[in-house]
């Protein structure tokens, strides 16, 4: 599954994620397998695909009363669910990094920018004291802000979305991790800023040549952006193909997915809504 | 419909003043669609804001339905323009039933006959009545946006305000909210003006379109030449080819220049 020459980063095979509720287990992630070498996978499916929890369960950050499974689940040849969790804690932030939708939820909002960047550098024992600062300094740069002294001595509160959103990126990116899991990193951001944050995950990634998990619900954007798609829908990969075949998916989840979005040039017309066919959920076996 | 002449609304007191719309203008006719797409902090939400009459301090004439603006709406004024947020977790009480928020609006206005105009306004958003008696925290986030468009439906409004209705849904569900939105303004010959900062969703729905940035219109065009992309202000080319979806070169150009 893993683009050609390229060693798998990540293996995943039979991934389940399930959650004990009133009702029963619900799960949330139903057998999913794929791999990840040194490229951009998109993941794309709507709410409760279970797309983001595929992306927690990679760097370890279900929600404690989940349970994982998986016949492997890899990073780097290393068994992620056997290793010891300081270990594995030790993995998440250093070579794993996971940029969220929201900074707002995902800084600190009571430390200055810079000092949480460079508190990266020192809880991974990569720099300390004025080199971390310096590092940070430079982190900032790299995702083109272009003030970098304000923004490390700002608060978050003090940033905008998009800067935010940078300040983010770049702290997620300090340690140089292998693996990125970015969870719909764009989607609240306005377009313009969009294309600009896109453009420096994209210089970074490919310059550092890093692998790339970029969970979306935007067909469009992955088409554009990514080198493989995975489809998701209901726990379940449904259908896995190269960006550039995004418009000849098969599965009609998929295509309904596409062609709902509506378009600039697509007239005024009711938009074709996506058929829930209950088929698409029983296939493959039971969880 | 609408008329907006000079339309300046400040926020903050001297030195923090800010002018979040700086003397705008447009017309919406009656029956008519009407977009305003902007990015962040264009000032879009704001004119929504005045014109559903909850910006105390603004200046400028403003008509809407073929009165002037209240400085203090009344219940007349709230029958006849309602408004739906971009976020239903937001704007439904998370501890009242769909049954008691929309209870509420007919309560408020005095209007008989509640028990008919709840199954009704639900039927009207696609939903069976047993919704009734769920909370906003047992439905999916379409569901809880049909919820607020059924609020804003029992008032029978004239105009419908609609601020990012669908940025919070996914793409399918978005489309099936669309559709029901174009269905109803059908139906009840309503006049919209849908705040965007998606311009697919407002080439969808709507006739006209402003394009706002810093708190002006920069342009107004018609739904032909904004799906034929046959613009003439910078601003709203650079927001076209941004919505074009990502190009690598477009991308890291537009963040050298921004």
């Amino acid at each position: 599954m893993t683009a050609p020459g390229t060693p798998a980063i990540l293996e995943v095979d039979d991934l389940r994620v399930a959650f004990p509720t009133r009702g029963g287990l619900v799960h949330a992630v139903r057998g999913v397998s794929f791999s990840v070498g040194r490229e951009k996978v998109a993941i794309v499916g709507e709410s409760g695909s279970g797309k983001s929890m595929t992306g927690r369960a990679i760097i370890g950050a279900v929600p404690r009363t989940g349970t994982v499974t998986a016949k492997r689940l890899a990073f780097d040849g290393m068994d992620l669910l056997a290793l010891p969790p300081a270990r594995r804690r030790a993995l998440a932030g250093r070579r794993i990094a996971m940029v969220l939708q929201d900074p707002k939820f995902s800084l600190n909002p009571v430390m200055r920018v810079g000092e949480q960047i460079a508190e990266g550098f020192r809880v991974h024992g990569i720099a300390r004291g004025a080199e971390a600062r310096d590092r940070a300094l430079a982190m900032l740069e790299a995702v083109r802000i272009r003030d970098p002294g304000r923004v490390y001595r700002a608060y978050p509160h003090e940033l905008s979305g998009g800067m935010g959103q940078r300040a983010m990126i770049a702290m997620m990116l300090a340690p140089g991790p292998d693996l990125l899991i970015a969870d719909e990193p764009t989607s609240a951001l306005d377009v313009t800023v969009q294309a600009q944050v896109l453009a420096i995950i994209d210089d970074l990634v490919s310059r550092s040549g890093m692998g790339l998990i970029f969970i979306s619900h935007d067909l469009d954007l992955v088409a554009r952006f990514c080198d493989r798609v995975i489809v998701m829908l209901a726990g379940r990969i449904v259908e896995s193909v190269a960006a550039s075949d995004l418009r000849r998916v098969s599965h009609p989840y998929a295509q309904g997915l596409l062609r709902c979005v509506p378009r600039i040039d697509g007239g005024q017309g009711d938009l074709p809504t996506l058929s829930r066919d209950a088929i698409w959920r029983a296939e493959g076996s039971a969880p | 419909m609408i008329a907006v002449r000079d339309l300046t609304v400040r926020f903050g007191l001297g030195a923090d003043v800010v002018t979040a719309v700086g003397g705008i203008g447009f017309d919406v006719r009656a029956g008519e669609s009407f977009g305003i797409v902007g990015e962040s902090g264009s000032g879009k939400s704001t004119v929504l804001r005045a014109l559903a009459g909850l910006v105390d301090d603004w200046s400028g004439a403003v008509s809407v339905a073929g009165a002037p603006l209240p400085r203090r709406p009344d219940r007349a004024f709230r029958r006849r323009v309602q408004l739906v947020l971009q976020d239903p977790y937001a704007s439904l009480h998370p501890r009242q039933t769909v049954d008691r928020i929309l209870a509420e609006p007919l309560a408020v206005h005095g209007i008989p006959d509640a028990d008919r105009r709840i199954v009704d306004a639900l039927a009207a958003v696609g939903l069976d009545a047993s919704f009734r008696f769920r909370y906003p925290h047992q439905l999916s986030g379409g569901q809880r946006q049909r919820v607020a468009v059924a609020r804003a439906l029992l008032l029978d409004p004239e105009i419908l305000l609609l601020d990012e209705p669908t940025s919070a849904l996914d793409v399918s569900v978005q489309a099936e909210v669309l559709n029901l939105l174009r269905k109803l303004r059908r139906e009840r010959r309503m006049t919209f003006v849908l705040v965007s900062h998606n311009l697919a969703v407002v080439a969808n729905m709507c006739d006209r379109v402003a394009v706002m940035t810093g708190g002006l219109i920069v342009e107004q065009l018609d739904a032909p030449r904004l799906a034929a992309g046959t613009v003439t202000h910078e601003y709203t080319s650079a927001l076209l080819r941004a919505s074009a979806g990502y190009d690598r070169s477009h991308g890291a150009h537009d963040a050298a220049m921004g």
